[in-house]
């Protein structure tokens, strides 16, 4: 018997030491709510991101849940809120739905970060978003287009599938130079971002005997489809050719088409945005406020020109 | 299904000729009607050039050259489809998802063995075949054995495959850069045709040598008009099945191993995307009977150039990206109103005015 209470008082010392150990330096509790990475080339590295970002050691536990089911996401949610996280990150898989979820956390005292995507409500139920600004990838892209001042711009032009953020984004500022004349429209159509459906929309147009110095491509892997048939029909691109070649997403693949110099240009689409949500939880943490509601994340354009090895490492996805 | 089947019993040796000419008369017909179309639209859209392409080889060119290059993917698998249609008188709408795994094994297999030497390509080529098959085979085992139906039963491989895709290769869009690899989709050096092409012809030599030293097409066709009475014969009715999906599963990995070559890359989210639908609609252009039975897989592969004359003729007129899909869908309803029984029999009426024949014999490829 006394053996019995002596086991059990040293047992409660040691948890009260470990109590007291972690006292010092408390887990910040996240719950990460995301797509899985099989979606994509862009998922899988935004997911990777937020496992190197939210670690013990740097004072995070987190908890993370993936899938493309909206319901399921929502239950995850719930889930987390239910363990008592103290933050909760959710990239969503469909805009609506969120707001009575979105009530119970702020009911518990968790605070919300959305990334990648924003979520249909009220801009209070979130302390901030950090997102892309695919329109703002759009409007680089063109801005570097105009900058290389060719005396006359023919494009084509392959959009990614109709409606989604990305073709929307990125159709937009090439569409109003083709609307006012600055450039022409030799073609425009969706390649659905099927690399080879891209290849039969060039082919057709070098069929047609049609002259066109650029392709602006939606992505990387329609920008790859494009130039495999400019190169069977013997057509040069690249820095030094006759056609401009861009591109979108910074696939490291594709970025080494840049250095080799195959393409012109190359623009991002950061998954990397981790790191920003984590200086904001450690400002709110040390008492500090937020400014602004959605951040933007900053998102460059690579030219063939200009890019290094570095810039390959730092920056390639896959 | 029983009486049909006695119909065509009696009633096969007096239309056999016919009906093996009439059923490539809508594929043939579509065909013909694109092709005057584009004529009369544009008198060069079927000019020819030799061209250098940018390996400095000697290359055709012209549209042409890209219909018959584009459909090769579709064409292999149409030939695979039309024998599982005849066989099961259901489709495999998990043929782009195969196709999608067969190719991800390859790169998979070209990317870990360092030099990418002929002998790697022939056993990547090998390994994704194998791995086509034992997909096929499961399929197969589904509707041969559980007796399934095979929309349902394909619908857990076309659900799953993409994602069984993604383990072999992981998220991103992996490349493998290799003349060999080009010289598979693209040109072989000094040649001016595109293999695809080639491949699409040899796939059909083989199939042809099939029907013509196996009882293959003899058997399927057996199973398909009545599998009750094929069994009653002797036929091994569930080997046949079986059989017919492994043989698609083939179809699924050369198409795979054509796309991965085409760009040398592959992108296991929209490696042969929807191409399931095309090539079942390929089968039915092609006059063949989607619940089975009789079938001329010659008729497919028509059919599957139809398909890609029609979304050539879309991409040169230029029409909109929001609305191509919807100008696809009107130009196949005429196509398929034009095969219908319905419109067949009208045909044959007016036919028979003329003649002042017999009475009419229903071939309804069964």
């Amino acid at each position: 018997m006394k053996r019995a209470i002596s086991l059990l008082l040293a047992m409660m010392l040691i948890f009260a030491l470990a109590a007291c150990g972690g006292g010092g330096s408390k887990l910040i509790k996240v719950g990460i709510i995301n797509n899985p990475p099989s979606e994509s080339g862009y998922r899988e590295a935004n997911v990777k991101d937020f496992e190197t970002v939210f670690t013990e050691a740097n004072g995070y536990e987190a908890k993370t849940a993936y899938s493309l089911n909206n319901d399921e996401q929502l239950n995850a949610a719930q889930q987390f809120i239910t363990d008592g996280v103290d933050y909760l990150l959710i990239s969503a898989a469909a805009t609506t739905g969120w707001d009575s979820i979105l009530a119970d956390a702020k009911e518990a005292g968790i605070k919300v970060f959305l990334f990648d995507r924003k979520i249909d409500t009220d801009e209070s139920n979130y302390e901030a978003a950090v997102v892309s600004d695919m329109r703002q990838e759009g409007e680089t892209a063109v801005a570097w287009l105009l900058g290389q001042g060719l005396d006359e711009y023919n494009v084509i032009h392959i959009q990614g599938a109709m409606g989604s953020d990305a073709q929307i984004g990125r159709t937009g500022p090439l569409d109003e130079l083709f609307a006012d004349g600055t450039m022409n429209k030799v073609v425009q159509q969706t390649a659905t971002w099927d690399e080879a459906e891209a290849k039969s929309i060039v082919e057709s147009v070098i069929n047609s005997g049609e002259s066109f110095n650029v392709i602006y491509a939606e992505n990387d892997g329609m920008a790859k489809g494009a130039v495999a048939a400019l190169d069977e029909a013997g057509i040069t691109h690249g820095v030094g050719g006759d056609v401009i070649i861009m591109g979108f997403d910074c696939n490291k693949w594709a970025l080494e088409e840049l250095l080799a110099g195959n393409w012109n240009y190359d623009g991002q689409c950061s998954p990397f945005q981790a790191e920003v949500i984590s200086g904001m939880i450690k400002t709110l943490e040390d008492g500090g406020s937020l400014t602004a509601k959605t951040v933007i994340s900053e998102e460059k354009g690579f030219d063939a020109t200009t890019i290094t090895q570095t810039d390959i490492d730092t920056y390639g996805l896959g | 299904m029983k009486k049909k089947a006695s119909s065509v019993e009696t009633g096969e040796l007096q239309i056999k000729n016919k009906g093996d000419y009439s059923q490539l008369l809508i594929p043939l017909i579509s065909l013909l009607v694109l092709i005057i179309f584009n004529v009369i639209r544009d008198v060069g859209f079927f000019n020819i050039s030799i061209i250098s392409n940018n390996q400095g080889y000697k290359v055709l060119s012209g549209n042409i050259i890209s219909i018959l290059n584009g459909a090769s993917e579709l064409a292999i698998l149409a030939m695979g489809m039309t024998l599982v249609t005849a066989a099961c008188g259901g489709q495999d709408i998990s043929v782009g998802a195969a196709a999608a795994i067969a190719g991800s094994v390859f790169v998979k297999i070209l990317r870990g063995g360092g030099a990418i030497t002929p002998g790697l390509v022939i056993v990547a080529f090998l390994a994704c075949c194998a791995v086509a098959v034992v997909f096929g085979a499961f399929n197969g085992t589904l509707v041969a054995v559980f007796n399934i139906q095979p929309m349902i039963a394909t619908l857990i491989l076309f659900t799953a495959g993409r994602s069984i895709a993604y383990w072999i290769n992981g998220g991103a869009t992996p490349t493998v850069t290799s003349p060999i690899i080009n010289a598979l989709g693209g040109f072989i050096p000094g040649v001016p045709v595109p293999t695809p092409i080639f491949i699409v012809a040899i796939c059909g030599i083989i199939f042809a040598l099939l029907f013509k030293f196996t009882n293959l097409g003899l058997y399927t066709q057996a199973v398909g008009i009545n599998h009750r009475a094929a069994r009653l014969n002797g036929i091994n009715t569930t080997w046949v099945k079986l059989l017919s999906f492994m043989i698609l599963g083939i179809c699924c990995a050369v198409s795979g191993v054509i796309a991965v070559g085409r760009l040398g890359l592959i992108n296991h989210e929209t490696l042969l995307l929807e191409i399931e639908m095309d090539a079942i609609l390929a089968v039915a252009i092609g006059g063949n009977a989607l619940g089975g039975g009789k079938f001329k897989m010659a008729g497919s592969v028509l059919g599957a150039y139809a398909i890609q004359t029609l979304t050539t003729t879309l991409y040169a007129m230029k029409v909109p990206s929001t609305s191509i899909k919807a100008y696809k869908a009107v130009v196949i309803i005429l196509i398929v109103l034009l095969g219908s029984p319905v419109f067949k029999e009208a045909a044959n009426k007016i036919k028979l005015r003329f003649t002042g024949g017999k009475e009419p014999v229903t071939v309804e490829g069964k």
